[in-house]
């Protein structure tokens, strides 16, 4: 467990985590009651394996968190309730990271399901986001075309980050444009999710879209 | 419980999967808390109340009275902390924080700071800051 302010810890921590590390770095702004910053979010979205968390993790100046949703609903195409009960339950799990851009200004990615069946997350992350990276493999590129479709029809702002994976084809910009149907202003980045300056380069690029589309 | 033969025949127990058994039985709509907290995973919380109640944590007084979910929640927020945080460091589900939460704010053992710049979407001015910060890396 994290400890506060400088007690010994009360409880040995029942199993270990991330965040029993204990934190080297904690921010002045943890500890001021009187105010807090301001939070904003970028929601990182893309298939299964496609990179979400080395994403997450590359950018971070915390150990990146995982918390979870449980899924409560059936998704109306596969799940049948009276067959199979325990589908109630299903446990979705996210990973976020944080950045501290000012003393009073703190960002956080979010690394969300891309699957379509976990929409209903997304409706509460996508709320008050600056935008979302849509993270593309170009191996599997149709991962993401439920992210795409999402964000176009909330009207968030969105880029394409495509991973490059190493030994994989390198693609065109245009194809790969022209493959996920993409609007000409929507910026598409190639990248590597495991090097930090590309990830932070990535966000730039969201960021000034996100600007460039905010009405005046 | 001994290992039925037949499991087929077993009929299924409301609720006997859930974790969350805990949960109150009402729920939030759009993430807000009865005196209209909006709680979304980047929403900053921190605790009100004096520290000293810490002590008692160990002798199982306050355990025995108050749900061991909501002090641990408390005791988590002695440092600014956002929704998802939360979640993630005590390991509950994000509906069951939001659910918590909302309860510790009403009884005024947490003070809800939003984020600052309500629930839309960032303006102008505030993502020209993050973009000067990120700039900054």
């Amino acid at each position: 467990m994290d400890s506060a302010v400088s007690e010994a810890p009360l409880f040995t921590p029942r199993q270990r985590g991330p965040q029993d590390k204990p934190d080297e770095s904690v921010q002045a702004w943890q500890l001021d009651h009187t105010r807090a910053p301001i939070a904003t979010k970028i929601v990182v979205a893309g298939g299964f394996g496609v990179g979400k968390t080395t994403f997450v993790s590359s950018v971070s100046e915390i150990d990146p968190l995982q918390t979870e949703a449980l899924m409560t609903q059936a998704s109306e195409e596969t799940d049948d309730l009276t067959a199979t009960p325990d589908k109630v339950t299903t446990t979705v799990a996210m990973d976020f990271g944080r950045l501290t851009l000012d003393d009073d200004l703190v960002l956080y990615v979010f690394g969300t399901p891309g699957q379509q069946r976990f929409w209903f997350m997304w409706d509460d992350l996508v709320r008050g986001a600056i935008g979302a990276v849509v993270l593309a493999d170009t191996r599997r590129l149709a991962d993401c075309f439920a992210a795409l479709d999402y964000f176009e029809s909330c009207g968030l702002p969105y880029i394409v980050a495509v991973n490059h994976f190493e030994g994989t084809p390198g693609f065109d910009e245009d194809d790969v444009r022209e493959a996920l149907s993409v609007a000409p202003h929507v910026p598409l980045v190639i990248m590597d999710a495991r090097k930090r300056i590309t990830v932070v380069e990535s966000l730039l690029a969201l960021v000034g879209h996100a600007l460039a589309v905010s009405p005046e | 419980m001994t290992s039925a033969a037949e499991p087929v025949r077993k009929l299924p127990v409301r609720g006997a999967a859930r974790k969350a058994a805990r949960v109150r039985p009402y729920s939030l709509t759009g993430g807000r808390t009865r005196f209209g907290h909006v709680l979304l995973v980047e929403t900053f919380v921190a605790a009100l109340d004096a520290p000293e109640e810490r002590r008692e944590l160990t002798n199982g007084n306050l355990a025995s009275r108050v749900m061991p979910e909501l002090h641990a929640i408390v005791e988590l927020c002695r440092r600014m902390r956002t929704v998802a945080e939360i979640s993630a460091l005590l390991k509950m589900p994000l509906g069951v924080v939001r659910v918590l939460l909302s309860d510790l704010a009403d009884q005024g053992k947490i003070r809800v700071y939003g984020t600052g710049h309500g629930t839309g979407q960032p303006d102008r001015a505030l993502l020209e800051r993050v973009l000067n910060g990120l700039r900054r890396l």
